[in-house]
């Protein structure tokens, strides 16, 4: 027997022009508040966004973004509701604010049949807000997705940045685009993570401060842009993703199923 | 049974007047789920087809679960809307599958019953069967760490071509 929705992931996916994943090998680093800032910040820049909560068991983005009864509309598949201009898909439409405990396989099937049936249509760029460490997700995304691209975030902290060493050995042994490292919630001005990051041959794409004011700004994202970590991660979207020359990805890849 | 012309007739009414309805609800907008999994099951038996060097696909077998509930009349109507090419001639064969859920801790098997559960709860098993992990609990022991053993999505099950 065969699983049919896996041929049809690169066709769903075949007119986005870049899709980054915002990954960590550790929990805590705050993945979330990078790629929801992101992804924001790119839509700010004129940019056509989609945000994909890939943290099953733990989702977050929709309180950062403040969303609400929101749901997909059906439409040959599922259509992602938009909110503050992204175009939003996570499993708090199907699960709400109830727990979703979900061992590994139960993980990959759930984002096969979402990769499966969203229906994403033409964006710039796709954020995938990744859950930690070097399970089944990641493992899945390097599977369906061969062009995907990782922006890393760890913090200051040597236990962060440990597991952030296995997760990107794993990454550059499979061959994949790694846009580099940016060290969240820095609270000095230690280079330690920007010269490990060099040692590791990526490039660090910069600090953001830790700021005990950010709380405030969860849910409010005009806010959370006007933080110091918001504009931090729109300095680094201009910079290092938005400068980059755009990628002509459009069709079929060779590694993609 | 032998069907008369009469029968026959009366038949094809129904068979064209159902066709009609679900042509209907398509257009508004209802069973768009169906589609996507029928485009799946399309592009998924094509590379079998062309890895096979099938010229014609003359049959194609679907086995559906029940966890998600695909109604089969509705992902055929899907399929036949949009087959085209090597499958102008396909016959769908849908069959369904029983659901069966293990609990992992008692080990309790037990089949998924569609009609014990609300309206928004098959919803969100219809769209991701896993999301039955937050709705339903092993009947013995309550846990929700289960296994879906059997009946859970869409599964291509044989196809048929002439080379």
């Amino acid at each position: 027997m065969i699983d049919p929705r896996t041929s049809i992931i690169s066709n769903r996916l075949s007119k986005i022009n870049r899709i980054i994943a915002v990954s960590s090998g550790k929990g805590g680093v705050g993945k979330s508040m990078v790629a929801t800032t992101l992804a924001l910040s790119l839509t700010m820049n004129g940019c056509k966004v989609g945000l994909f909560d890939l943290d099953f068991t733990s989702p977050s983005t929709h309180v950062i973004l403040g969303a609400q009864d929101l749901q997909p509309t059906e439409e040959k598949g599922l259509i992602p509701p938009t909110i503050h201009g992204l175009e939003y898909m996570s499993l708090i439409y199907f699960v709400g604010d109830n727990p979703a405990p979900l061992r590994g396989a139960d993980v990959s099937n759930a984002l096969i049949e979402l990769l499966a049936i969203t229906q994403w249509g033409t964006l710039d760029f796709l954020v995938i807000d990744m859950p930690p460490g070097i399970g089944d997700a990641i493992l899945d995304l390097i599977r369906f997705i061969g062009r995907i691209e990782f922006l890393i975030v760890t913090t200051p902290s040597l236990l962060a940045f440990e597991t952030v060493k296995k997760q990107v050995a794993l990454l550059c042994d499979q061959k994949m685009h790694i846009i580099g490292v940016v060290e969240n919630m820095k609270q000095d001005k230690a280079r330690g993570v920007e010269s490990e990051t060099c040692n590791l041959g990526l490039k660090f794409l910069g600090d953001i401060p830790f700021d005990s004011q950010i709380e405030t700004a969860i849910g409010n994202s005009s806010l959370l842009l006007e933080t110091a970590v918001g504009k931090k991660i729109s300095q680094i979207a201009r910079t290092n993703i938005l400068a980059e020359k755009k990628k002509a990805y459009y069709g079929l890849q060779s590694n993609d199923f | 049974m032998k069907l008369t012309n009469a029968t026959f007739t009366k038949e094809r009414t129904y068979s064209l007047l159902f066709r009609n309805i679900l042509l209907k609800l398509h257009k508004e907008g209802y069973f768009m789920h169906e589609w996507a999994l029928a485009e799946a099951i399309l592009s998924s038996a094509k590379q079998i087809a062309e890895k096979e060097r099938v010229t014609t696909v003359t049959e194609v077998t679907i086995r559906v679960g029940e966890l998600q509930q695909v109604e089969p009349p509705i992902l055929r109507f899907a399929l036949t809307q949009m087959k085209q090419g090597i499958f102008e001639k396909t016959k769908f064969r849908i069959l369904k599958a029983k659901s069966t859920l293990k609990c992992r801790v008692c080990g309790t098997a037990w089949q998924y019953n569609t009609k014990k559960v609300d309206k928004a709860t098959s919803e969100a098993i219809h769209f991701v069967p896993e999301a039955a992990h937050t709705y339903i609990k092993c009947p013995k022991c309550g846990s929700p760490d289960f296994e879906i053993i059997a009946g859970r999505g869409v599964w291509l099950e044989d196809l048929k071509g002439v080379k």
